[in-house]
């Protein structure tokens, strides 16, 4: 496949961070002549986030504060730290109003829990992980039900019946220390013991999905 | 303290009011004060296997229904001063046993008793539930069978989420296995399972072994609870029972098959 002509790629950038602390531009302005003269290689063709927190009581034209200091060959990519209001001005003129990464909510990755049955699951009983893992520290009996929307793991025998990724999730996985269940289903594909059983796996196995079959693996003990 | 302890098993027929009646009588022959409830409403069993159900006059669901008090209901064993029986009612349903009925009975029976062995009715349903609902100690009587088996995994399953001790989150029910019935031929040969097997799959701590025996049926066809023959296999292992359900560390008897003497192996048994 031939390289696509456009690719969206996240990367993170450190940018340098302008604190705008006086609401008269004339007053901003002046005072940045003198620390550009001390530095000038410094800022020169630099991107520049705005900090405007210290002025967000105040009354100020974003654009007119954005041309002086482009004026000033400085490169001004966004604001952050705005009221509304100013945020909608930085809009309206081009600039992008971003968070710090402080404040940014962290990326929310999916959430999953994992949920512990520190006992045996016994004939008659289910369980359900809701959007969880399911761990099972003993056995889960004939006639005992686990199901789970993530992986199961269970520590005893699995001689009743296991179903992971209720949810549909076809990367969940069952695995037991010994392998005699009534059935197991992974996102819906599901074997009976007779065909577990051609498998000859009385001892830890790995159930998962390839593509759409199920497939069994004996654990090294 | 006194300790309420259930004799149950979900499957019908394996030796819970035999176990009820030896169980009950060995902890008083050892001194404590002890009381057998027939939880079986409708059948009444645990009199007949007492050997005193010609002095039943009132029972547990009168006791309950306030028609008759405690003492009136209450009958002592003849062998021993420490036992006493509370029989269930033939006439009765089992939805007589109300939740709060039962706990005012074994509230009051806990002033005077030791040890309140309830012999649970089979299946899952009011009668058992009761029986089982304020238990500190359990005793899932198992034959050595797949069915019957899978169905004290069940009851275990009841104790863990049905009783008082599970709704309260109290400390949990103590369970203890009895495989009853026993044959060490008939597991040698893989026709039943064996003590290993059982215990694997319900694994809970083993109590005792009670082999199959005649002199069950002997002994409750006279009305003596078996553990009082002391000749016998059945008696002796449901005595070494008691002694480890008083804590004490006693191994495990008949369990392996009897070698046959020299005549019994040549002309056979
Ligand atoms: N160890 C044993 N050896 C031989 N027979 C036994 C043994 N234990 C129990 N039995 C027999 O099994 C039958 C059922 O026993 P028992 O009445 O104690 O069971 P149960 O569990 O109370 O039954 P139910 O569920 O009807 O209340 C009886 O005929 C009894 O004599
Ligand atoms: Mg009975």
């Amino acid at each position: 496949m031939s390289k696509p002509n456009v690719e969206l790629k996240a990367t993170s950038f450190t940018l340098s961070v302008l604190y705008i602390n006086h609401p008269s531009i004339d007053v901003v302005s002046q005072e940045l002549d003198k620390k550009l003269a001390q530095a000038p290689q410094f800022f020169l063709g630099a991107p520049l986030i705005l900090n405007l927190s210290a002025i967000n009581q105040s009354e100020i034209d974003i654009a007119e504060l954005k041309q002086c200091l482009s004026d000033k060959q400085l490169i001004i990519v966004g604001i952050t730290d705005a009221n509304d209001a100013l945020a909608k001005q930085a809009k309206n003129c081009g600039l992008a109003v971003v968070k710090s990464g402080k404040q940014a909510p962290q990326p929310q990755l999916p959430k999953r829990d994992t949920k512990i049955v520190k006992q045996n699951v016994r004939s008659g009983q289910q369980i359900y992980a809701k959007d969880s893992d399911l761990v099972v520290f003993g056995a889960v009996g004939n006639g005992a039900e686990v199901i789970a929307d993530g992986s199961i793991h269970i520590y005893g025998a699995l001689r009743g019946k296991a179903m992971a990724g209720a949810g549909g999730d076809n990367n969940s996985i069952i695995i037991a220390s010994q392998l005699q269940a009534e059935l197991v289903s992974i996102a819906g594909q599901y074997w009976l013991a007779e065909h577990l059983q051609q498998y000859q796996i009385e001892k830890r196995g790995c159930v998962r999905l390839s593509g759409d079959t199920l497939l069994v693996e004996s654990l090294p003990e | 303290m006194t300790q309420i302890i259930v004799v149950t098993s979900g499957k019908g027929g394996v030796g819970k009011t035999t176990s009820s009646a030896a169980i009950a009588t060995g902890l008083a022959l050892q001194g404590h004060k002890t009381v057998v409830i027939d939880f079986d409403i409708g059948l009444r069993n645990l009199d007949l296997i007492m050997g005193c159900e010609r002095r039943v006059v009132y029972d547990f669901v009168n006791v309950i229904n306030g028609e008759a008090n405690l003492n009136q209901a209450l009958i002592k064993d003849k062998r021993c001063s420490n036992l006493y029986v509370l029989p269930a009612s033939q006439t009765r349903d089992k939805d007589a046993l109300t939740k709060e009925g039962v706990g005012k009975v074994l509230d009051d029976l806990a002033k005077d008793f030791e040890y309140i062995i309830c012999d649970s009715p089979a299946g899952i349903e009011q009668g058992a539930m009761m029986a089982l609902y304020f238990a500190d100690v359990a005793i899932v009587t198992t034959n050595p069978e797949v069915s019957s088996v899978r169905d004290s995994d069940r009851i275990l399953g009841m104790l863990q989420s049905r009783s008082r001790r599970a709704e309260q989150n109290l400390e949990p029910i103590k369970e203890f296995l009895l495989l009853t019935r026993y044959s060490p031929a008939r597991a040698k040969t893989g026709e039943m399972l064996s003590v290993e097997d059982v215990e694997e799959i319900l694994a809970i701590k083993l109590l005792g072994v009670i082999p199959e025996s005649q002199a069950v049926l002997k002994a409750s066809n006279s009305g003596v609870p078996v553990i009082v023959d002391q000749e016998s296999d059945a008696g002796l292992a449901y005595s070494d029972t008691v002694e480890r359900l008083l804590g004490k560390d006693v191994p495990l008897r008949f369990i392996e098959e009897e070698k046959k003497g020299f005549l019994k192996r040549i002309f056979g048994s």
